[in-house]
C-alpha cells in the first residue's frame, strides 16, 4: 500500500502525516498520532464516540478517510482545556459514568455550542442523538449541556484545602 | 466525622481524566513491537473440524504465527464444575462466531488476511438453534454426557404448593416470554498481552473479573500464576458482558508467549455480539393463587432456559430464575422448576440482573392480572404481602434492612398514582412494579473460606493515602467511592487519596465487579482498613499531646482533641507523628460474609446475600392503537440502596437501569437466524435507545441504613433495572386493556393484541 503524504491542521497545530488511501480519520488520530481520547466503539459509523470536528463540524471519525482532511482542520477532545465549563459541567451533572462515549459528546456538544449558544433540551436531544450512550440514560447528559448554554456552570478552581489549623503540641521543623 | 464527603451529590474524579484521554482504556495502550491478533470464527452453528490448514496464512508477509485449537488445549469456564470452553474450538464448534484459529500480524489487515487464508474442511452437524430444537431433539447430544442438551436443571419447592393452590379462591395461569437482549458495552473488548525476557506474562485486559482472569490463564496456559499479572483498565462499560474469561484473553497471551512481541485483540463490533454472554431468553410458566382476602397462597413457575452455546454462569442462572420470588411480595408457598438448555448459539451469560429479571417481568405482571381479578389496587396487593425488614425468606434468605414499603410509598406519591391511574384515558396509562436484588453473593465462585474483597492502604508522610485495591472500576464508581471513604475516615482531601485498582501485582484479591457487590464488600473491606490507620493516627496523637485516644477524634483537616476544640494536629502531621511511633504505616481491610445467610439445601446460597436492596416502579405510557407504537413518557423509581454514599452516583445507577430496563422492554432483541446468524450484529439493527427514545426518569432513592453496609449502604447497580419491564407491561394494560405475554412490546406485537381483543 502506497503512503500519501498530507498536512492537516489537529489541535491548532500544523501536522504532517503519511496515510494509506483507506484508511480513516479515526485510525489515522488514534494509532497513528496516539491521540487516544477519540474512541472507537464501532467502527461503522453507528455510535458517535469517534465524533471530532472538522472545520468545526461535528464528523464520525471511522466514517471519514484521512485523505479527505488535506488541508482542513481537525478539532479533537484533548483541545478542551481542564477548567472548561463544559467538562466541569458534565463532572457535576454526573454526565458520563464509564467515559466511553464522553468524549463524542463532547465534541457534539462543543460543535453544537459553537452554533447555538443557548441551545433547547430539544435541540440538544436532537443534536447527541448519533451518540450512543449505554450508562446514563441521556438525562444528565442534556442538563449538562444545557446548564453551559445558560451559563449556569462555574469554570473549575483548584479545590480549596482547608486553612491550616493551629497545633497543638505537635512537632515543629 | 463531621463535615462528610460521603452522602455529598458532586464530582467523580476521574471522569474528566477519562474523557479526555488522559486515562488510557485498554485499546488506548500500545507498546513497541505490538502485533495484532485475529480470530478465525466458525461460519456453521455445529460442525465437527475436519482439518486446518494454516500454511496459506503463514506466507502472508506481516503474518508472523497462527495458532489453533490444539495449541490451547485446556478447558476453561467461569463456573468451576462446568470448564466446557476452549480458547479455540478443538473437535467441535458449537455456534456461529466459535474461534477456530487465531492469528497474529504486523497489523490488523494483515491479520484478517491471515484469518481468509486459513482452509478450514468442516463437517456440518444437526444443530439446534432454538429453545423448542434443544427440547424435543436430544439426539443433538450438547450436554457434557452427549445424551440431551440440558446444561442444568433444578427443583426446589418452599410450603405445600399444592395443598395451597387447592385451597385458594383465585389461581391464574400465565406464560411469559424473554427474548435474550445484550449489554452492548460501548467499550469493545480488548485484551493486549505482553511476554517479557524474564518469563512474565502481563494481560491487559477488558475484564470486570480480572482475579478469575489471573487463574483461568494459569489453568488454561499451564504457567504459574506467579508468572501472570493481570491489569484491568478503566472500563468503557460492562453490565456483565465482561465478567467472564473469553478465548481473545487466552490467544493474545499464547501469541505473545510464541512470538515474544506484545499481541493485542480488538474485537469488533460485529463479533462482540457473537461473545455475547448476554440476557438468557427464557420462556416462562407461572401459576399464582391468592385467598380472595388478596393473601398470596402459592407460587408455581416453570421456566425454560436458552443458554446457548456453553455452560457461562449457566448453573447460577438456573437458579437465580427462582431464587429472588421470595422477595419483596412473598406467597405463603412457592416452588420452580428451571432448565437451561444448550443451543447452537452464541452463550447467554449474566446481564445486569443475572437471571432473575425475567421471571421478575412474569411475575409482577401476574400481580398485576391478580390484583384486578381481586378488585384490589396493584400497590394494595404488594403491601399486603410484603416480606418485612429483620426476617427470613421463605426459601431461608436472611433479610435485614427493607425498604419495599418505603419505595412502593414514594413512587405511589411521585406519579400521582391514586389521582391517576385509569384515568388518563385510553391509549395512556400508568403500571408498577417492585423488585428485590442481592448486594453481593455469599458464595464466592471457586470454594474458598478466603475473602472475597480486600484493600490495602498505603501511607505517605507526605498525606497521601494511596488505595490498593483489588475491585473493578468498569464506570460506576468504586474507586470514587473507596476514595472518598478513605478521605472521610481520615479528614484528608478526596485529591490526597489515590486509588490503584485491578492489577494482580499490586492489589490484593477483590472477586471482581459482578452480583452487585462493589459497595457492599469492597466498601466494607476500605472502611475496615481506613479505621485501623486512624487508629494508630489517634494513638500517636494522643501519646504526644497526653491526653486519652478515646478524647482525640479526627475532623476534615486535623485531629482535634474534645474540650479543647481550639486546638488541633493537622492530619499529615499526625501521620508523621504515627509514623516515628508505628514504624511505616499502612492496613489491610477485608470482607467476606457472615455464615449461614442462605437456606441449608443444595443451592441456598445461591441468592443469599448479607443484605437486599428494594426497588419500586411506575411507569406512564401512551400507546398509539394506529402504529402499535408504545411511548413510554415517565418512570418513577425509588431504590433502596441502604444509604446513598455517593448520592450523583446513585442517581446515576438508577437512571441507568430504568434506560436499560425500559430498553428491553421496547426495543432490545437478540435474534439468531435459522442458520446461526445473529440478525443484525451491529447497532443500526440491534437498536439501543438514543436521546430521542428515552423516558423522563425520575429516580429517587430510600435510605433504610442497612446494619452490616458501609455507613449503612448497599447495592444501586443492578436493582433498579428488575421492575423497569413488568411496570411498563402494567402501564400498557392501563393504556388499552392488552396483556403483552412476550418481550420487546414492538409496535407488531402490541398491533397483534389489540386485534385479539377487538376479536
Amino acid at each position: 500500500m502506497t503512503l500519501i503524504p498530507i498536512t492537516l491542521t489537529i489541535n491548532g497545530d500544523l501536522t504532517q502525516v503519511a496515510v494509506h488511501a483507506s484508511q480513516t480519520l479515526l485510525e489515522v488520530l488514534r494509532y497513528e498520532l496516539r491521540l487516544i481520547g477519540t474512541k472507537q466503539g464501532c467502527d461503522k459509523g453507528d455510535c458517535g464516540a469517534c465524533t471530532v470536528l472538522l472545520d468545526g463540524e461535528p464528523v464520525l471519525g471511522c466514517l471519514t478517510l484521512a485523505l479527505s482532511c488535506a488541508g482542513r482542520s481537525v478539532t479533537t477532545v484533548e483541545s478542551i482545556p481542564r477548567a472548561d465549563p463544559l467538562l466541569e459541567s458534565f463532572d457535576c451533572h454526573g454526565a458520563g459514568q464509564c467515559g466511553f462515549c464522553t468524549p463524542g459528546m463532547l465534541m457534539t456538544a462543543k460543535g453544537l455550542l459553537a452554533k447555538e449558544k443557548k441551545p433547547s433540551r430539544d435541540s440538544i436531544r436532537a443534536a447527541i442523538s448519533g451518540n450512543l450512550c449505554r450508562c446514563t440514560g441521556y438525562g444528565p447528559i442534556v442538563e449538562a449541556i444545557a446548564a453551559v448554554g445558560e451559563g449556569t456552570v462555574q469554570p473549575a478552581t483548584e479545590e480549596k484545602l482547608p486553612p491550616p489549623l493551629p497545633s497543638y503540641g505537635a512537632p515543629r521543623k | 466525622m463531621s463535615d462528610r464527603l460521603i452522602g455529598k451529590a458532586g464530582k467523580r474524579g476521574d471522569l474528566i481524566k477519562r474523557a479526555r484521554g488522559d486515562t488510557p482504556f485498554t485499546d488506548d495502550l500500545a507498546l513497541p513491537r505490538m502485533l495484532h491478533g485475529k480470530t478465525l470464527r466458525c461460519p456453521h452453528p455445529h460442525a465437527r473440524i475436519v482439518s486446518i490448514d494454516t500454511s496459506k496464512a503463514l506466507e502472508i508477509p506481516g503474518v508472523i504465527a497462527v495458532l489453533t485449537g490444539r495449541d490451547l488445549p485446556e478447558r476453561f469456564g467461569i463456573i468451576p464444575w462446568t470448564p466446557d470452553e476452549h480458547a479455540l474450538a478443538i473437535e467441535t464448534a458449537r455456534f456461529v462466531g466459535d474461534g477456530v484459529a487465531a492469528v497474529a500480524a504486523l497489523d490488523e489487515r494483515t491479520a484478517v488476511r491471515g484469518c481468509d487464508a486459513i482452509k478450514v474442511l468442516y463437517e456440518v452437524l444437526p444443530s439446534a438453534v432454538d429453545l423448542d430444537s434443544a427440547i424435543t431433539r436430544p439426539e443433538i447430544g450438547l450436554s457434557a454426557k452427549k445424551d440431551d442438551n440440558v446444561s442444568k436443571a433444578v427443583d426446589l419447592a418452599f410450603g405445600d404448593v399444592d395443598g395451597e393452590l387447592a385451597g385458594s379462591d383465585v389461581v391464574l395461569d400465565g406464560d411469559y416470554f424473554f427474548e435474550g437482549t445484550a449489554h452492548v458495552p460501548i467499550e469493545p473488548h480488548c485484551t493486549l498481552a505482553q511476554y517479557d525476557a524474564s518469563g512474565l506474562l502481563t494481560v491487559w485486559s477488558t475484564t470486570q473479573v480480572p482475579h478469575y482472569l489471573h487463574r483461568e490463564l494459569s489453568r488454561v496456559l499451564r504457567l504459574s500464576p506467579t508468572r501472570i499479572r493481570v491489569i484491568q483498565p478503566p472500563l468503557g462499560g460492562a453490565f456483565g458482558g465482561k465478567s467472564e474469561p473469553f478465548g481473545h484473553e487466552f490467544t493474545a497471551a499464547k501469541l505473545a508467549m510464541v512470538t515474544g512481541r506484545p499481541v493485542k485483540f480488538l474485537i469488533s463490533r460485529e463479533e462482540e455480539f457473537y461473545l455475547h454472554r448476554g440476557r438468557h431468553p427464557m420462556r416462562l410458566h407461572f401459576r399464582l393463587g391468592a385467598k380472595s382476602d388478596g393473601t398470596l397462597t402459592a407460587i408455581d413457575a416453570r421456566n425454560q432456559i436458552d443458554g446457548g452455546a456453553y455452560s457461562s454462569f449457566g448453573l447460577v442462572t438456573t437458579y437465580y430464575s427462582g431464587q429472588l420470588l421470595s422477595l419483596p411480595t412473598a406467597a405463603r408457598s412457592y416452588r420452580f422448576s428451571s432448565t437451561r438448555y444448550f443451543t447452537n448459539k452464541p452463550a447467554c451469560g449474566p446481564k445486569r440482573g443475572h437471571g432473575s429479571v425475567q421471571p421478575r417481568f412474569a411475575f409482577e405482571v401476574m400481580l398485576d392480572r391478580m390484583a384486578e381479578k381481586l378488585k384490589l389496587d396493584p400497590i394494595a396487593l404488594r403491601r399486603k404481602n410484603a416480606v418485612g425488614g429483620n426476617t427470613h425468606t421463605i426459601n431461608g434468605m436472611r433479610v435485614t434492612s427493607n425498604g419495599n414499603l418505603e419505595c412502593l410509598a414514594k413512587v405511589e406519591e411521585a406519579s400521582g398514582w391514586k389521582e391517576r391511574r385509569g384515568k388518563l384515558g385510553f391509549g395512556r396509562g400508568l403500571g408498577v412494579a417492585s423488585s428485590a436484588y442481592i448486594s453481593g453473593t455469599n458464595y464466592p465462585i471457586y470454594p474458598n473460606e478466603m475473602a472475597q474483597s480486600s484493600v490495602q492502604l498505603k501511607v505517605d508522610r507526605s498525606g497521601v493515602v494511596t488505595v490498593f485495591n483489588g475491585a473493578s472500576e468498569i464506570g460506576q464508581g468504586t474507586d470514587m467511592l473507596m476514595a472518598t471513604i478513605v478521605a472521610d475516615e481520615l479528614g484528608l482531601p478526596l485529591e490526597a487519596i489515590r486509588v490503584v485498582s485491578a492489577d494482580s501485582d499490586l492489589c490484593p484479591v477483590d472477586l471482581g465487579a459482578y452480583s452487585s457487590r462493589g459497595t457492599f464488600m469492597n466498601g466494607n473491606a476500605c472502611l475496615t482498613a481506613a479505621r485501623l490507620v486512624k487508629e494508630k493516627l489517634i494513638a500517636a496523637v494522643a501519646a504526644k499531646l497526653e491526653v486519652p485516644e478515646t478524647s482525640v477524634f479526627v475532623t476534615r483537616g486535623a485531629l482535634c482533641v474534645r474540650g479543647r476544640e481550639g486546638d488541633a494536629v493537622p492530619v499529615e502531621e499526625a501521620i508523621q507523628l504515627a509514623e516515628a511511633k508505628f514504624g511505616a504505616l499502612g492496613a489491610v481491610g477485608s470482607y467476606k460474609t457472615p455464615p449461614n445467610l442462605g437456606g441449608e439445601y443444595r443451592g441456598g446460597t445461591i441468592g443469599a446475600s448479607p443484605a437486599y436492596s428494594f426497588t419500586a416502579h411506575v411507569a406512564e405510557v401512551k400507546v398509539d392503537v394506529e402504529t402499535g407504537v408504545v411511548e413510554v413518557v415517565k418512570v418513577w423509581c425509588a431504590h433502596d440502596c441502604g444509604k446513598a454514599l455517593l448520592p450523583t452516583q446513585v442517581i446515576g445507577q438508577i437512571d441507568g437501569s430504568v434506560y436499560m430496563g425500559v430498553a428491553e422492554a421496547l426495543f432490545e432483541e437478540h435474534l439468531i437466524s435459522p442458520n446461526g446468524l445473529h440478525r443484525g450484529p451491529n447497532l443500526l439493527d440491534y437498536r439501543i435507545p438514543t436521546s430521542l427514545d428515552v423516558p423522563q426518569i425520575h429516580s429517587m432513592f430510600v435510605e433504610s441504613l442497612d446494619p452490616e453496609g458501609p455507613h449503612g449502604a448497599k447495592e444501586a447497580g443492578e436493582g433498579p433495572l428488575h421492575s423497569s419491564i413488568p411496570a411498563v407491561a402494567n402501564a400498557i394494560y392501563d393504556a388499552v386493556g392488552v396483556r403483552l405475554h412476550a418481550l420487546p412490546f414492538s409496535p407488531g406485537r402490541v398491533l397483534e393484541a389489540l386485534r385479539q381483543r377487538k376479536a
